[in-house]
């Protein structure tokens, strides 16, 4: 790939990028949030199309119309969402878009086929299972045997180890190894640099849609590749203050919560929270953690089991007794349930403050110079960057967007903070104010949850840690400093450590 | 027996008309696009399919003619939705009002006039099986088209190579195009046949049940094949139970009206409006309950290859 430009909205996502790869390399895509990473595999795989620029495949000039030239040319990615049918089942999801195969389909041939592949690469499947029944794992291994499938030669995987457990991305290396010693060329992306650092052949860096430069493994170090990748030295790291923590703000009491459709996903989870206290819970994304959250900020009330606030019994309440009880709530989906993506600055602020008296008139009309007024001192002080407060909020950066949502939902010093995934493709700068500001209103009095499928940032702000699995706590640690990742991984897959019990309600109720 | 017999034959009769358009739309919405004209798109075919029949004599053009009218119409519907991404509500309201508007326009010559239309051609041996084949086997050709329609249709989505695209561009269009296959393409496609088939329906309005052509002869029956969809789960053998149901309380209708019975009869005549009001009360408790229950997830989204979803 020579000089590759691409553009959205005027932001150029691609700037003038070369890259290559050669059968039997592992070359790593490096970048933070944003870089540019998926967009310029995106262009690979056909589904973009660049403004400027050439793709050689083995010298031959290729133009890639569709998706079908690149895979034609024999290219095949896994996207970052792994684009499979959900309904459908895992041997479907293989099948589909493979012209070879007769009209009729030859359901066994194809189960055959992928049983074959998953033994070969220990990618274990259940042909048979719709995917949307599997864990994210799970369907990441239907994803990368669907592209064995069609005997792609160059594979590329965007952020594969961005949903497993250290355990399961170390299972994931060494089947991209195996691909690698067959002679695929791979194109392995990510932006953490441990892991880069062990799988790459080469790595190539990429800053803000451009090209920083191309190591060689021998070469590269930690510090180096950081430089790259951020354009300064940075030492970010947050401390956290010991706090001792203050009177339970929020009590949770073997809560039980179906999901959407309609299957058990939180079955009996227990804990307590209290002020000036972060909890984490981790786990891989999916084990209940979004019904959980939902739970606790009224969204979705659970078939069984109990929420106290400050003592009171919100377990059947509405998101507005929620938020009566200063219980804020920073949800995953940014653009969806935490912001409306349409409205502007004001409006978004407005939303959880316009039924108060103090922003109306006669109680019924909107005050909206108290709004903007309030909105005004909120973005100065969580500094948002915004061209107007009339500006609707999809047209922000994440990093923007999120700021905004914690300026909202911190503004009424919340007793309870529930924050899932809050620094989700941030960029480094985002993610550590974001984390700061975190830190700094535990250190005000709120009692914050954390969910979050980042180890890193559990293990960062977390002064306690509850492990998530299958919609049960399997463990909790008391001690974060003290915790590997290789035990949270070994607990985030499902398994209970000796060292990390899961202390009953009971004791809780002693103190 | 004889008059359950009958009014079972009756049910399997008028509710063909029906089955047609939501076999239609079943097809089209398995492709992820919402067609809300099938009344106007029935109507325009009972008209061409009338016209056709009138001027040539011919059913079998009469048949072709309809199907061509109700498919290009369904390519404006999917020009403006499938390419242009255009909103399929309002695209698919238009198409009603306007063809409702214009088979009244272009078929006032043709009020009052009858044809010959299609008759009945009941089937050698299964017409002779007591009770099924006076009520499945004893009809005109196309009702024994729409048998073969729904099981091949099953067959077909299901069990073929091209009813896996089809299913899977209704679900996730992204995904279909990652794999190489054009979503855009494929929702062209069933867009157009579907509106085809729709038109079918009601040119079996015209050709075989009055013979004649009448202003806003399908009476609403596109609005009950929109809310058949819905009953059938997107799946054709439902929708055959659906439209039979729909046609038997018709039928049921009809006899009580000429039994003389005391109940008003705009009540009896909205009797299977209320059963479209019941039967989509009924889904939408049922709802919820599993995946499979739902829509496909693409339904009225239109795709756009570098648009963020
Ligand atoms: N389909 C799209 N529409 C609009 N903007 C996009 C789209 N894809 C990517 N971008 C923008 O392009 C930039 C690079 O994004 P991306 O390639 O996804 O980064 P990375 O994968 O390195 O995190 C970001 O600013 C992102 O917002
Ligand atoms: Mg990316």
């Amino acid at each position: 790939m020579k000089g590759i430009t691409k553009s959205f909205y005027g932001i150029r996502a691609n700037d003038e990028v070369n890259f290559e790869v050669r059968p039997g390399e592992i070359h790593t895509l490096l970048g933070e949030n944003g870089a540019g990473k998926s967009t310029l595999m995106n262009i690979l795989c056909g589904l973009y199309t660049p403004e400027r620029g050439t793709i050689k495949i083995n010298g031959e000039k290729c133009f890639f119309k569709s998706p079908k030239d690149a895979i034609n040319a024999g290219i095949g990615m896994l996207h970052q969402h792994f684009m499979l049918v959900p309904v459908m089942t895992v041997w479907e999801n293989v099948a589909l878009g493979d012209k070879e195969l007769p009209q009729v389909l030859p359901k066994n041939k194809v189960i055959e086929q992928i049983k074959e592949l998953s033994d070969v690469y220990g990618l274990s499947v259940n042909p048979l299972a719709p995917v949307w029944q599997l864990s994210v794992g799970e369907q990441q291994r239907v994803a990368i045997v669907k592209l064995l499938y069609r005997r792609a030669k160059v594979l590329i995987l965007d952020e594969p180890t961005a949903v497993l457990t250290p355990q399961e991305a170390r299972h994931l290396f060494r089947v991209i190894k195996k691909m690698a010693e067959e002679g695929h060329g791979i194109v392995f992306i990510s932006h953490k640099l441990d892991e880069v650092l062990e799988i790459s052949d080469r790595i190539t860096v990429l800053r803000k849609g451009r090209n920083v430069g191309t190591v060689a493994k021998e070469e590269a170090s930690k510090e180096k590749l950081a430089e790259m990748m951020i354009g300064k030295r940075v030492a970010f790291a947050i401390d956290k203050p010991i706090q001792n923590p203050g009177k339970e703000v929020l009590n949770v009491k073997n809560i039980k919560v179906l999901g959407d459709r309609g299957r058990l996903k939180v079955n009996g989870i227990s804990f307590s929270l209290r002020q000036r206290e972060i909890l984490g819970i981790a786990g891989v994304s999916g084990n209940g953690q979004e019904e959980l959250a939902e739970a606790l900020t009224g969204l979705r009330k659970p078939i069984s089991g109990k929420v106290f606030v400050d003592g009171d019994d919100v377990t059947t309440g509405n998101p507005r007794d929620f938020m009566k009880r200063r219980v804020s709530y920073i949800p995953a989906d940014r653009k969806g349930t935490g912001l409306i993506a349409n409205m502007n600055l004001r409006e978004n602020i407005a939303l959880r403050k316009y039924w108060k008296s103090e922003y109306t008139r006669f109680g019924f009309f909107i005050n909206w110079e108290r709004i903007a007024g309030h909105t005004g001192k909120l973005v100065e002080r969580f500094s948002v960057a915004n061209p107007s407060l009339s500006y609707p909020v999809r047209l922000l950066s994440g990093g923007n967007m999120q700021k905004l949502m914690l300026a909202r939902e911190l503004s009424d010093n919340p007793r309870v903070i529930v924050a899932v995934q809050p620094t989700w493709g941030l960029d480094i700068g985002a993610t550590h104010y974001v984390r700061e500001v975190l830190v700094s209103q535990k250190e005000k009095g709120s009692g914050i949850l954390l969910i979050t499928d980042d180890l890193e940032e559990i293990l960062a702000l977390s002064d306690r840690i509850a492990v998530i699995h299958g919609g049960e706590i399997v463990g909790i640690v008391d001690n974060p400093d003290k915790v590997t990742e290789e035990e949270l991984g070994l607990m985030m897959a499902g398994t209970k450590l000796e060292k990390y019990p899961v202390y009953d309600l009971k004791e809780d109720e002693l103190e | 027996m004889e008059v359950l017999i009958s009014i079972l034959a009756a049910a399997v009769r008028s509710g063909t008309p029906i089955l047609y358009a939501t076999l239609g739309e079943i097809l089209t919405e398995r492709a992820g696009v919402l067609n809300l004209g099938l009344e106007g798109l029935m109507l325009m075919g009972a008209l061409s399919g009338f016209w056709v029949a009138y001027s040539t004599s011919s059913v079998t053009f009469a048949l072709v003619a309809a199907f061509l009218v109700g498919a290009a119409i369904a390519l404006i519907h999917a020009f403006l939705c499938v390419h242009l991404g255009a909103n399929q509500v309002v695209s698919g309201l238009a198409i009603t009002m306007c063809g409702t508007g214009a088979s009244s326009l272009l078929g006032r010559g043709l009020v009052g006039e009858t044809i010959k239309g299609i008759g009945v051609l009941p089937i050698p041996v299964l017409s002779k099986i007591p009770i099924i084949g006076p009520v499945l086997f004893n009809h005109d050709p196309l009702v024994y088209l729409s048998y073969v329609l729904v099981i091949g249709m099953s067959w077909f989505l299901y069990s073929t190579k091209a009813g896996l695209n089809l299913r899977a561009v209704g679900e996730a269009p992204g995904a279909v195009d990652a794999v190489g296959l054009d979503p855009v393409k494929l929702r062209y496609l069933y867009t157009v046949i579907g509106g085809g088939l729709a038109a079918i329906g009601g040119a079996y309005l015209s050709l075989v049940y009055t013979k004649m052509w009448g202003e806003h002869m399908t009476a609403g029956r596109g609005w009950i094949a929109v809310a058949l969809v819905i009953f059938a789960i997107w799946h054709p053998a439902r929708a055959a139970l659906g439209a039979y149901l729909f046609g038997g309380v018709g039928a049921l209708q009809l006899r009580m009206q000429a039994a003389g019975t005391s109940i008003p009869a705009p009540l009896l005549l909205m009797l299977p409006y209320l059963l479209t009001i019941l039967v989509l009360l009924g889904i939408s408790i049922k709802k919820g309950k599993g995946i499979l229950l739902g829509a496909p997830s693409a339904l009225g989204v239109p795709y756009q290859r570098e648009e963020r979803t």
